[in-house]
């Protein structure tokens, strides 16, 4: 099992065949993270670097966990400044880091585009742990997972990605991901946090909660990215939960039951109310579990994919 | 010990013309001439001497087979960016002029986003100072207010009389109209254009690329054209009502080629500029994340990338300037939001023109030439130069289809920030003539 590309730089450049390898070869290691001992000897040998230049809890302990169960050896580099204030520029710092010999980075940066820059550069495998508002292939792929796994398929679904669409990489990586598997998408918001030329990326595009509710298989409901906003794009958190907020009020009027989906960490009582996010419907912490699992994969096939699960 | 400047000598490279130079058989291409022909051109201590045919027999002195060569009036960049003072680990006026002579250009015009910025007479003197001896005219762009923070005026008649030809706050948008419209009046007494950076800055802080599609697709903040588009509009209103010379700055946008016609078409004086990658690129090319492709304002659709050449085609856009803005390798080597706005174009402008409008039947040659060899000098009242006996040899040579590849090792610009280093272009710079001196490009 091997991929057509070398680098995961986001799904809007990976194939379906590629992320179909991938949602398959995580299935595996999703039933390994329910064993015992769930060491695998596949990584040995191998050095990931995890760069960190954004602050991150939940996708850089995924990475890691992911690493640790694959057996790589690990290095990891925070940095709250970017390098440009540092005064080393990115590529040098890489540069360096390469020339210590090592086969993988996972790199998480605000700019769009950083991972891209690396992949020019090094000849290490580079994966996207998100860059700036652009992609976050890893929780694209880990969405598709939790939605196959639960409705069986991806093909034919109906999914809406509600809120802030403007400022997520999640919306742009599920968009890129969930199109290519043949779900029929759709993105509701207010309009000025829904960019203009987004209908063109093949989703439909809804203002009303109300509206979208009686259509979907799963509302995938993102963060208000409140350290995002450059400016004042809605009038309050209270209008925006009023209007935009997904509650159990709403979800009652819903005609068949809705799979939840949040990609955290959740402003709770803005975009999701507490009685849904904790609900049976939710499939949240799920989410966190199988991130594990699709890193391992996505580690797993650019690493080679040679050795064998079992 | 005793520690010396990094600097260029500002004549390095250029030659003393020798006692008498004939020009054999090139074509002169002068709009200001009725037609193009084949001809002798003699020049003597800097002077055309006679436009007739020679016979080789008899000339005394040096000669330059020039019969693949187009002669024209030397062309000017009324764009560009110098850096002197205050950023010279990207340019100097020294190595600026170096890089307009090997791209065919025989005089330019300096931005005032220099640190300090050239906002008072002793930045003037100073430039003029750097510039002594250079083969290139060096025509510094005062700034309009202080600093160019849109505050409060420069002094505009000591600035012009010390031989700023026009004022700028490029780089910056003014963003009062009250501030814009007392410049554009206080302009009319010394008859300079005022030259608008078109922004409406609220809108486009924090901008990366062309607000569009690609933006969306790479989760790049976006520059809406429209911010280019009311400042444009609001500053030909304004030139309407005082009666004053607007020039726009590289215009970007199929709308702003639009206002800029229907101003000219009511007889407001507005004149307008359009660069190089503006006709030549567009903003799909983004989806590499190429900084040397990040630039402002940023490469717009490709039906704006058409509509400019339309303008350009129609009249519209009176001349074509680089917005030459060196940076360095390691400002651009950044992720794609640190890295500075800007590329290189001295040394690419005159093959991407003939590449891109003439070989494209967009432009004849002829127009072409009165696009850099008559406009930009008229637009800045400024003599303009001719191919004719008794004038001043200003001329520049060029071959007008010779392909060559552009390559990074050539360019004498101090940064080589440009996207088309590997690009074959048709048309190519072969020498300039001026003041005295000539150089002979090494592209």
């Amino acid at each position: 099992m091997t991929l057509q590309s070398r680098h995961l730089l986001g799904l809007d450049g990976t194939s379906a065949e590629d992320i179909a390898t991938i949602l398959d070869t995580a299935k595996s290691f999703r039933e390994v993270l329910d064993r015992p001992i769930k060491r695998l000897p596949t990584l040995q040998g191998k050095t990931v670097v995890n760069l960190f230049y954004e602050p991150s809890t939940r996708t850089r302990i995924s990475f890691e966990l992911a690493e640790k169960r694959l057996s790589a050896d690990i290095i990891n580099f925070s940095s709250s400044t970017s390098s440009v204030k540092k005064g080393e520029i990115l590529i040098d710092t890489c540069r360096n880091i390469e020339a210590m010999k090592i086969d993988m980075v996972v790199i998480r940066h605000s700019s769009p585009g950083a991972p891209h820059l690396l992949s020019r550069t090094l000849d290490a495998n580079i994966i996207n742990a998100g860059d700036g508002g652009h992609e976050h292939p890893t929780q694209g792929l880990l969405d598709m997972f939790t939605i196959r796994q639960k409705l069986k398929t991806l093909k034919g679904k109906t999914i809406a990605l509600v809120g802030d669409i403007s400022h997520s990489r999640v919306a742009l990586s599920n968009i890129y991901g969930l199109t290519k598997m043949g779900a029929r998408v759709l993105v509701c918001g207010p309009s000025t946090l829904i960019p203009r030329y987004i209908h063109q990326l093949g989703v439909e595009v809804y203002h009303n909660i109300d509206e979208i509710i009686q259509q979907v298989d799963v509302l995938n409901i993102l963060r208000l990215q409140l350290e995002r906003q450059r400016e004042a794009l809605f009038p309050s958190l209270r209008e925006y939960h009023n209007y935009f907020g997904i509650t159990r009020e709403r979800l009652e009027n819903a005609s068949k039951s809705i799979l939840i989906m949040h990609p955290g960490p959740m402003n709770r009582g803005v975009e999701i109310s507490s009685n849904v996010a904790d609900s049976e419907h939710s499939v949240i912490l799920e989410q966190v579990t199988n991130g594990v699992a699709v890193r391992m994969a996505v580690l797993f096939l650019l690493a080679g994919g040679r050795s064998e699960i079992n | 010990m005793k520690l010396t400047k990094n600097v260029v000598a500002s004549t390095k490279g250029y030659q003393p013309l020798p006692e008498r130079l004939l020009l054999k058989g090139g074509e002169i291409i002068d709009p200001k001439r009725k037609v193009n022909e084949k001809i002798d051109v003699v020049i003597e201590k800097g002077k055309i001497v006679s436009i007739e045919k020679v016979d080789l027999k008899v000339f005394k002195g040096q000669v330059i087979d020039c019969s693949d060569f187009i002669i024209s009036p030397g062309w000017m960049d009324m764009h560009v960016h110098l850096r002197e003072p205050g950023f010279e680990g990207k340019e100097t006026i020294a190595t600026g002029s170096l890089a307009a002579a090997n791209g065919g250009f025989t005089s330019v015009c300096c931005m005032p986003n220099t640190s300090p910025a050239i906002d008072n007479q002793e930045i003037i003197q100073y430039i003029k100072d750097r510039a002594k001896g250079s083969l290139v005219d060096v025509y510094p762009v005062a700034a309009i207010t202080k600093d160019r923070q849109g505050t409060k005026l420069s002094e505009i008649l000591e600035l012009v009389e010390q031989g700023a030809v026009a004022i700028s706050d490029d780089g910056n948008p003014v963003m009062s109209a009250e501030m814009m419209r007392r410049a554009l009046e206080y302009s009319k007494m010394m008859d300079i254009p005022v030259i608008g950076h078109e922004e409406d800055a609220n809108m486009t802080t924090g901008g990366d690329m062309n607000e569009g599609f690609v933006s969306t697709c790479l989760g790049l903040h976006g520059i809406p054209p429209v911010a280019e588009e009311i400042m444009i509009a609001r500053d030909i209103m304004l030139a309407e009502y005082t009666g004053a010379r607007l020039h726009i700055a590289h215009l970007s946008t199929a709308k702003a080629v639009d206002l800029v016609r229907q101003g000219k078409a009511r007889d407001i004086k507005v004149t307008a500029e359009a660069t190089p990658h503006h006709f030549t690129l567009n903003d799909e090319l983004l989806r590499s994340f190429d900084t040397n492709l990040k630039m402002n304002p940023p490469l717009r659709t490709e039906q704006d990338r058409e509509a400019i050449t339309r303008g350009l085609a129609d009249g519209t856009i009176d001349t074509i300037a680089s917005d030459h803005a060196p940076h360095s390798f390691e400002e651009k080597e950044a992720e794609f939001i640190y890295a500075p706005f800007g590329i290189i174009g001295l040394e690419t402008t005159l093959g991407l023109s003939i590449s891109q409008l003439v070989e494209k039947k967009i432009l004849s040659l002829r127009d072409l030439v009165a696009k850099y060899a008559i406009h930009p000098y008229e637009i800045l009242n400024l003599p303009v130069p001719k191919v004719e006996k008794n004038m001043t040899a200003n001329l520049t040579i060029f071959h007008p289809n010779l392909e060559w590849e552009v390559l990074q090792g050539k360019f004498l610009s101090k940064s080589s920030n440009s996207p088309y280093v590997g690009w074959k272009l048709k048309g190519k710079p072969i020498a300039v003539i001026n003041n005295g001196q000539i150089f002979k490009s090494i592209l």
